[in-house]
């Protein structure tokens, strides 16, 4: 023990550096606060600019009317008039595309989602689990190429909305699965226990009591899938093609929002119509996400 | 003000290292006070016991020590502290900190750090540079000085999270004095702990009072009279009877107290 | 009883979506693209040239491969110290506070644009600005396509990073404030290397998403099928590149898009599970 004694750390003989500590401590939260601010500014100049540039296009005949031709648009330009016609081509589009590929991904999303609920610890399960995850990731633009290969190249030998669907409902898949396995383990496993000691068949516990007490969790989980493909475009191109006419046939090629933001920033004449569509779209895109936030208040 | 601090106080303890006068401390609202107009002083070299309930702002009390509660902004404190006669509201939070050490509840070391790096964290926190042979020795000499040595000495570069919770604890302690502060802050050391481990934190704590004043923080009343030699019994936010240890327990001049130490309530 | 097994059987046959999905993707990928590398073998990896001239066709993918990882490194790189700052501000500085979560919900909405909206403002906004900056006659490039992922990127290297340097206890903050530690210590000395494989992990997966983005770098980024030379050359990505030549591909230019769809696939692949590896072992 003596020899430790000779070394002395006397607290007043420790260099105070106490001031200099306490600058750099507030140069760092200053920094954080600035480089936060600088972080979310572009979100508010999107908006701004969509909002700034989108608005004046937007009229009745904007939701009601198909896409002009290049030479109505060039002819408006040239007369310094608004460009006639609309999007609406684009918007039944995308409802009929988006909700065939709903149709296709919520219900086997729930019920691979219930599967794994229900096997939690196989191995079988762990592989359908990280497989999913590994769907979550590729890129949409493969899973274009991947639907290109099936669907237009050898099943309606053509593009189609359906092909468009099928890209996009791989897209959902892994979303809604994830979803529906957190929602459910989230509700008391006493309920289901309850139910099924009543002698209750297992598909009607599903029914009746695990989907209705997981609702708002599982409408959260579609919400988003529905937020993140509405806006896709790369997929698109290389399935529905696009159509300047209204098109309810899943077999023909089909027109979407995003597809036409890209063909009117390809035609110079166009150019107008991009803000207006964006704005659109972007709404869209917003308020579904508000609406599933909302529901995870609720919950 | 004399008055106040007499009142409670029958000893009027002689060049004290804390003394607080009129301290309140509210959580959130102000007009909810968790701690109300305390006013005490601290002996040196010496172990004073906080006791009381559960909720009966034991454990406020003693964080307003250390300033802790000015990292929650919604805490509100008023009414003064000194440390060695100096107003710790006007000393840097750096500086109170390092001649006040804390040990917490549950034994916390930083689970990133080895057992030797957990030991000199207080220094490498404050950017203190230091030669190998100098932090060598304070490692060593603290680790000696909570028994810990001759156990870890041999997996210094383990991390601390490996050992067992008392050892966790003694580790915490080992951290908190590597600084020689002149205050060691505990709050429930040993509410974590089995019996062995919480007899050795003890037998630690009186072996640690010759060089250190030691404000303990119990739940346990044996505890407080097996190594305290003062105690505060507070009650509801109120400091309800302070005195030598052996005296209260004996022979308590509040009803209260007497009620608590006789296992009425609690 | 019965109907107990047809729901089992019912469930377990619509697990099997996810094995049939996941193989098909594979196995048409593979089986598409082997022309291409039975024709050039490795060189479709390593060779720099891209001729679809019939007669004299040649498909080499590197230059797609370096514009993609050049892009998404810088993106990476620009993006680490907003999504650092961000995390900070939100789950340790201002924590449970209101400011605390308008700027959550604002980088969350960063996640909610579109990819081809982003390719607009990039393209009438940030491109003209970098133009005005005097840093490049055009604009086009690495360094816009970067810049626009970087942005697209932050909420995912955001959220998780933020939500794991919530959950470092309160006891380890405390108990280094008690050593008389300052707050930007403590964020060094225990935030950080408490949530550090989780912060890690969250980059990973950033990266990953931008590998993969296509609209927004191929509207940004110049299409132009050479190795980029520096920070303002132009390039091309190997999502763009599918994206721009699809249209008029087919035969042996087809199959060179399927294989560069192939190594995308790949990358992503490897790159997702190696971030998914890092959160499993930090939850252990």
């Amino acid at each position: 023990m003596g020899q430790k004694n000779s070394v002395k750390m006397e607290a007043h003989k420790l260099k105070d550096n106490s001031a200099y500590r306490t600058l750099k401590d507030k140069v760092f939260l200053i920094g954080v606060i600035i480089v936060s601010v600088i972080t979310i500014s572009p979100i508010v100049l999107i908006i701004g600019k969509l909002v700034w540039e989108g608005v004046g296009q937007i009229n009745f005949s904007f939701f009601t009317e198909t896409t002009p031709s290049t030479f109505e648009a060039m002819t408006a330009v040239a007369n310094n008039e608004v460009i006639p016609g609309g999007i609406v081509n684009g918007i039944m589009g995308t409802f009929l595309i988006v909700g065939m590929a709903s149709l296709i991904a919520i219900p086997i999303g729930i019920l691979i989602g219930l599967f794994l609920y229900e096997n939690q610890q196989s191995r079988y399960a762990g592989l359908i689990r990280s497989l999913s995850d590994i769907l979550q990731g590729v890129p949409s633009i493969v899973l274009g190429l991947i639907s290109y290969l099936w669907v237009v190249k050898n099943v309606v030998q053509g593009y189609s909305a359906l092909a468009g669907s099928v890209a996009l409902a791989v897209m959902m898949l892994p979303l809604i699965i994830r979803s529906t396995e957190e929602t459910m383990k989230m509700i008391p496993g006493t309920l289901k226990e309850a139910a099924l000691a009543l002698g209750v068949p297992y598909y009607k516990v599903i029914i009746r009591v695990l989907i209705p007490s997981g609702f708002s969790g599982l409408a959260t989980g579609v919400l988003l899938a529905i937020s993140r493909i509405l806006g896709e475009t790369a997929p698109l191109m290389l399935t529905t093609l696009g159509n300047p006419m209204i098109n309810w046939d899943i077999t023909a090629p089909t027109s979407a929002v995003p597809l036409l933001i890209w063909n009117f920033y390809n035609d110079p004449n166009m150019i107008n119509l991009i803000w207006s569509s964006s704005l659109f779209l972007m709404g869209f895109v917003l308020t579904m996400n508000i609406i599933s936030k909302r529901l995870v208040a609720k919950i | 003000m004399t008055n106040n601090l007499t009142n409670k106080n029958i000893d009027i303890l002689e060049n004290p290292v804390l003394k607080m006068e009129h301290l309140h401390v509210a959580y959130g609202k102000t007009d909810k006070y968790a701690v109300r107009d305390v006013s005490a002083t601290i002996k040196k070299n010496a172990i004073t016991a906080i006791m009381g309930p559960s909720g009966c702002g034991k454990s406020t009390l003693l964080r307003a020590i250390n300033r802790m509660h000015q990292l929650y902004p919604d805490i509100k404190t008023l009414g003064n502290i000194y440390l060695n006669d100096e107003d710790i509201t006007k000393m840097s939070a750096i500086h109170l900190r390092r001649k006040i050490g804390m040990v917490f509840q549950r034994p916390n070391p930083f689970p990133t750090m080895s057992i030797y790096d957990n030991v000199v964290a207080g220094y490498k926190l404050n950017g203190i540079r230091m030669k190998k042979n100098e932090r060598d020795a304070i490692v060593e000499k603290s680790l000696i000085s909570v028994g810990l040595w001759d156990e870890v000495k041999d997996s210094l570069r383990k991390k601390g999270t490996f050992l067992s919770g008392g050892q966790q604890q003694r580790l915490c302690i080992a951290r908190a004095i590597a600084f020689k502060p002149d205050v060691i802050l505990l709050d429930e050391p040993t509410s974590a702990l089995d019996p062995i481990a919480t007899s050795k934190v003890e037998d630690l704590l009186v072996q640690l009072k010759k060089e250190y004043t030691i404000v303990l923080v119990t739940h346990n009343m044996s505890q407080a009279a097996r190594i305290s030699d003062y105690s505060m019994f507070m009650y509801l936010g109120d400091l309800v009877e302070y005195g030598k240890t052996k005296m209260m327990f004996t022979n308590p001049r509040d009803k209260k107290t007497e009620e608590y130490l006789t296992g009425k309530f609690g | 009883m019965k109907s107990d097994t047809i729901t089992k059987y019912v469930l377990f046959i619509s697990s099997l979506v996810v094995l049939l999905v996941s193989a098909g993707m594979v196995l048409s990928l593979v089986g598409d693209a082997v022309p291409v590398f039975e024709k050039f073998g490795w060189r479709f990896i390593i060779s720099t040239d891209w001729n679809p001239t019939e007669g004299r066709e040649s498909y080499g993918a590197l230059p797609f491969i370096a514009g993609t990882i050049s892009t998404s490194v810088l993106a990476l790189l620009i993006c680490l110290p907003m999504a650092f700052a961000t995390s900070l501000f939100v789950a340790e500085y201002f924590r449970k506070t209101y400011v605390s979560s308008i700027l959550g919900s604002m980088v969350d909405l960063l996640a909610g644009v579109p990819s081809i909206v982003y390719g607009l403002w990039g393209f009438y906004t940030l491109r003209p600005f970098i133009v005005s900056l005097g840093l490049d006659a055009q604009g086009y490039g690495i360094f816009t396509a970067g810049l626009i992922l970087a942005i697209m990127i932050i909420p995912y290297a955001t959220s998780i990073s933020s939500e794991i340097i919530a959950m470092v206890p309160v006891e380890l903050k405390e108990a280094a404030y008690s050593l008389g530690a300052t707050r930007y210590e403590v964020i060094m000395y225990v935030v950080l290397p408490n949530a550090r494989s989780g912060i890690v992990a969250s980059f990973i997966l950033a990266f990953g998403r931008a590998l993969g983005e296509t609209m927004a770098v191929t509207m940004l980024i110049g299409n132009t099928n050479i190795i980029p030379t520096g920070l303002f050359s132009t390039g091309n990505s190997m999502a763009s590149v599918i994206a721009n030549q699809f249209g008029e591909a087919d035969g042996l230019k087809m199959s060179a898009l399927i294989a560069i769809g192939l190594l995308l696939f790949v990358i992503t692949g490897i790159i997702n599970a190696l971030g998914k590896m890092v959160i499993k072992r930090m939850s252990r």
